[in-house]
């Protein structure tokens, strides 16, 4: 096994665990901070992936910007402390897991299927396209170019979020 | 390779998020874990994008987008029912259960 394979084992382990923890925890805060350890592994993950960029993006912008508003908002509310566990009871629990466990298997299928090896690149494209136009720019040029009408409606997506956002928010406007 | 392990990472990250939506009450727990599912496909972007080219990874860079507009915009309406309600136990917010 090359290294590479036993650090993406490592940090799927470590994903996987915590967000068992995450989805367990009775504490919303616990359970945010569970989810701070998963994202960190994803850009883990990432990065063996080739995907660099997109790795700081993830730090950048999950770990640090989505969740700081996650723990805002709980510690606003004064979530902290649950008297009483919010996981639903025996019967819930059962339906729950086995329907998760159903569509986890059905997408786990897809692993052996794959796309079809016409199509693949070879193993190291995305190294070498990274090695030739820099990590940033290999993804920025399609980014700017083929991708350019649906990166200005994000702008239009984000102003339209924070709008909605003050307006729910205020108390009066 | 690591895409088939990779697609079962995240085959396994997106099961994990919806048994936090339907085992959790707490709608800001709920909120999280469809966070996880966000994560886990992209996860499954990246993964392929290392095979089929650059775009799965502009894709992630847009799901981004989405993810971070719609936490600011979900949230807003959590602490709006919070102020409203002064609980976020989804089985308390039924005004639309008729």
């Amino acid at each position: 096994m090359s290294g590479s394979v036993i650090i993406f084992w490592a940090f799927a382990g470590l994903a996987i665990g915590s967000a068992v923890f995450c989805i367990t925890r009775r504490s919303p805060v616990a359970s945010a901070l569970w989810l701070v350890v998963t994202l960190f592994s994803l850009a883990a993950l990432f990065v063996v992936l080739d995907a660099q960029f997109i790795a700081v993006l993830q730090v950048l912008v999950y770990a640090g910007a989505i969740m700081v508003l996650f723990l805002f908002v709980i510690m606003l509310l004064n979530l902290g402390r649950q008297a009483a566990t919010d996981i639903k009871g025996p019967l819930g629990l059962a339906v729950g897991v086995a329907l998760a466990g159903v569509l986890g298997f059905q997408l786990g299928v897809l692993r052996v299927a794959g796309p079809p090896a016409a199509i693949l690149l070879p193993p190291d494209a995305m190294a070498r396209a990274a090695a030739e136009q820099g990590m940033v720019g290999s993804v920025a040029r399609p980014l700017f170019d083929a991708y350019l009408v649906p990166f200005e409606i994000t702008s239009v997506l984000l102003l339209a979020a924070i709008v909605g956002a003050v307006v729910l928010a205020k108390r009066r406007l | 390779m690591l895409l088939g392990p990779a697609l079962l990472v995240s085959a396994v990250l997106f099961a994990l998020g919806v048994a936090g939506v339907l085992l959790r009450r707490n709608a800001i727990v709920i909120f999280m874990c469809v966070e996880l599912m966000l994560n886990a496909v992209n996860l499954t972007f990246v993964a392929l994008a290392q095979r089929l080219g650059v775009a799965g990874q502009v894709f992630v860079f847009f799901v981004m987008a989405v993810a971070a507009a719609e936490a600011a915009v979900g949230l807003a309406i959590i602490l709006a029912i919070y102020r409203h309600r002064q609980t976020l136990n989804l089985q308390n917010i039924n005004l639309l259960k008729g």
